[in-house]
């Protein structure tokens, strides 16, 4: 034997780095696909920004409201759209059968798979903010983008749920319609594109059960807690509930693929 | 030490429809074994059960003396599957540098590549290599790990002669080197030249497991071809022993069991004959007659 030390199985480190690394460079060379993730927030928000960014309510600038609706927008975006279909392309286009014919553990393909989506609305927020920052004067504090940034990333779980369960569980040519018709309601309702006192009462009832309201309340509560409708904590239970319930249902759909193909 | 595989005595259903009726297949290390069989016969799913990629009915599998699914017998697998598919937009030293990152001792990803010949095409995006060029991207891929045992489902299929007989020197290559090689094909020439031991599948059993000479010397009988002064119809032969008759214009090709009796009442009914062969089966032949057999005889 040439070697002393005889593995019998690869390590996971480099799998995961190496699987992580060609999911994020295959997504950005198809730039329609990252475009648009990376672009929209920025359009709206730099659109609004120039509408009513200078006004003023309990405080706070309302750019920096504005910035806080968009960055939660960004985020939520990338784990529905580019993360929920991307999973749903790569699954019409059978790149899970060989993977799965591979020494490389299913839990490795979807850790990568979510790392991935972190480091891309990671990519989001980064360009948002360099936006806001140069572009839209928008001054937080040193802290506050970084509290802003760790809220949204911790606070996207329920998304990568919703995202993973439309990825499993649509086809590659109804996933995007499967994927708006529950996403852009659902951010409607929670106060991201209005802000939601403005929103009738009957719609704010609806809106203050969805994720994407506690996600939204969550990031506002950077700017003070005033700003918000309830504490972080709230919020955060809230989100740790939905969690719950949108990644059951991910595993649930991943395992329905699972038995159609591998049983 | 264990055989490399062994499926013992599987069955397996899709939902009514069975796909495998008790079939037994065991590979020893170092084996070369060509499972041949028609479209349809259980191959792939004798493959993907081997692969752990589908579950038995019932019956058991084991890689290595292993659950199929247990990663440290897949990390000595490499595998060619025939439907699959890999980002577009990577280039083909990317892929092969991370599949071989899912294997304990990878080859030097040049050296994958220049195995599977796509040197000049190492840094171009697997969207854009031609057919060809991708069956040998995905044989890249499923020696890159540089395992003991490699599955290829109907490899060729899409390839020009050419690239085939590059793609079989490969094979046999790798077979010279010790390794266990498992690949399903429904070209027999291609398991007659290439492998030690042929399976044939069909209709879910294996109805044959020998070496290609032993096939051959299974069957009992001639391939005669003749042409004719006036054109045949099938209605000339009835009553003759005869099987696969094929007859276009005055060429008439079929094989027979007694080739000797069928000549000599076609001379009776005054067809006149010309340009007569009469040679041994070759595999085809062989092949058909087997499968024909178990037609005739269904198993219970």
């Amino acid at each position: 034997m040439s070697t002393a030390v005889t593995m019998d199985v690869a390590p996971v480190g480099r799998m995961l780095y190496l699987q992580t690394r060609a999911q994020l460079v295959s997504r950005l060379r198809t730039p329609a696909f990252s475009v648009l993730s990376l672009g929209l927030p920025v359009m709206f928000f730099a659109l609004f920004n120039a509408i009513y960014g200078g006004s003023r309510a309990s405080g706070v600038l309302a750019g920096e409201y504005l910035l806080v609706s968009y960055a939660t927008y960004a985020v939520a975006n990338v784990m529905v759209f580019n993360f929920g279909i991307g999973v749903a392309n790569e699954r019409s286009r059978k790149l899970d059968l060989l993977q799965r014919a591979m020494p490389l553990p299913p839990v490795v393909a979807a850790a990568a798979q979510v790392l991935f989506a972190l480091i891309f609305a990671l990519i989001a927020l980064v360009i948002l903010f360099a936006y806001a920052y140069v572009v839209g004067h928008i001054r937080l504090g040193a802290g506050d983008w970084l509290d802003l940034t760790w809220r949204l990333l911790l606070g996207s779980v329920p998304m990568i749920g919703l995202g993973m369960a439309i990825g499993y569980g649509t086809s590659a040519n109804s996933a995007p319609a499967v994927a708006n018709a529950i996403y852009l309601p659902m951010t409607f309702l929670s106060g991201i594109f209005i802000p939601f006192a403005l929103l009738p009462g009957w719609i704010q009832k609806i809106g203050q059960v969805l994720p994407t309201y506690h996600y939204g309340q969550l990031g506002w509560n950077v700017l003070g807690s005033h700003v918000a409708n309830e504490g972080t904590g709230q919020a955060l239970i809230w989100l740790a509930g939905w969690s719950v319930v949108l990644l059951a249902v991910a595993f649930r759909m991943y395992r329905l693929d699972e038995s159609r193909k591998f049983s | 030490m264990e055989p490399a595989v062994e499926l013992i005595d599987a069955h397996k259903y899709y939902g009514p429809v069975q796909a495998l009726r008790g079939v037994n297949i065991v590979v020893p290390r170092g084996e070369l074994v060509a499972v041949l069989g028609p479209n349809g016969a259980g191959k792939t799913t004798s493959i993907n059960l081997m692969l752990g990629m589908r579950k038995p009915t019932s019956g058991q599998v084991r890689l290595f003396g292993l659950d199929p699914n247990d990663r440290r017998a897949r990390s000595r697998c490499g595998v060619m599957l025939q439907e699959s598919g890999v980002p577009d937009t990577l280039t083909v030293r990317e892929l092969v540098e991370l599949f071989g990152s899912y294997y304990p001792h990878p080859m030097a990803p040049e050296r994958a590549i220049s195995l599977a010949g796509l040197d000049e095409q190492a840094k171009r995006p697997s969207g854009k290599l031609s057919g060809g060029q991708r069956q040998r991207l995905y044989f890249a891929l499923a020696v890159c790990g540089d395992p003991e045992l490699i599955f290829f489902d109907e490899p060729t299929v899409g390839m020009d002669v050419e690239s085939r007989r590059g793609f079989l020197d490969s094979i046999r290559e790798f077979g010279r080197e010790g390794k266990t090689i498992v690949l399903t094909t429904h070209y027999l020439e291609e398991a007659d030249e290439l492998a030690e031991r042929i399976i044939v599948i069909d209709r879910g059993v294996v109805i044959a497991d020998a070496t290609p000479a032993e096939i051959k010397s299974r069957v009992v009988g001639k391939r005669v071809s003749f042409t004719t002064a006036l054109p045949l119809t099938e209605t000339d032969f009835r009553g003759l022993p005869y099987a696969s008759l094929d007859v276009s214009q005055e060429r008439v090709r079929l094989f027979s069991s007694a080739p000797e009796t069928l000549l000599r009442e076609l001379f009776n009914r005054g067809v006149e004959i010309r340009d007569l062969t009469v040679v041994g089966a070759d595999l085809e032949e062989a092949f058909l007659a087997i499968t024909h057999e178990a037609e005739k005889e269904p198993v219970a």
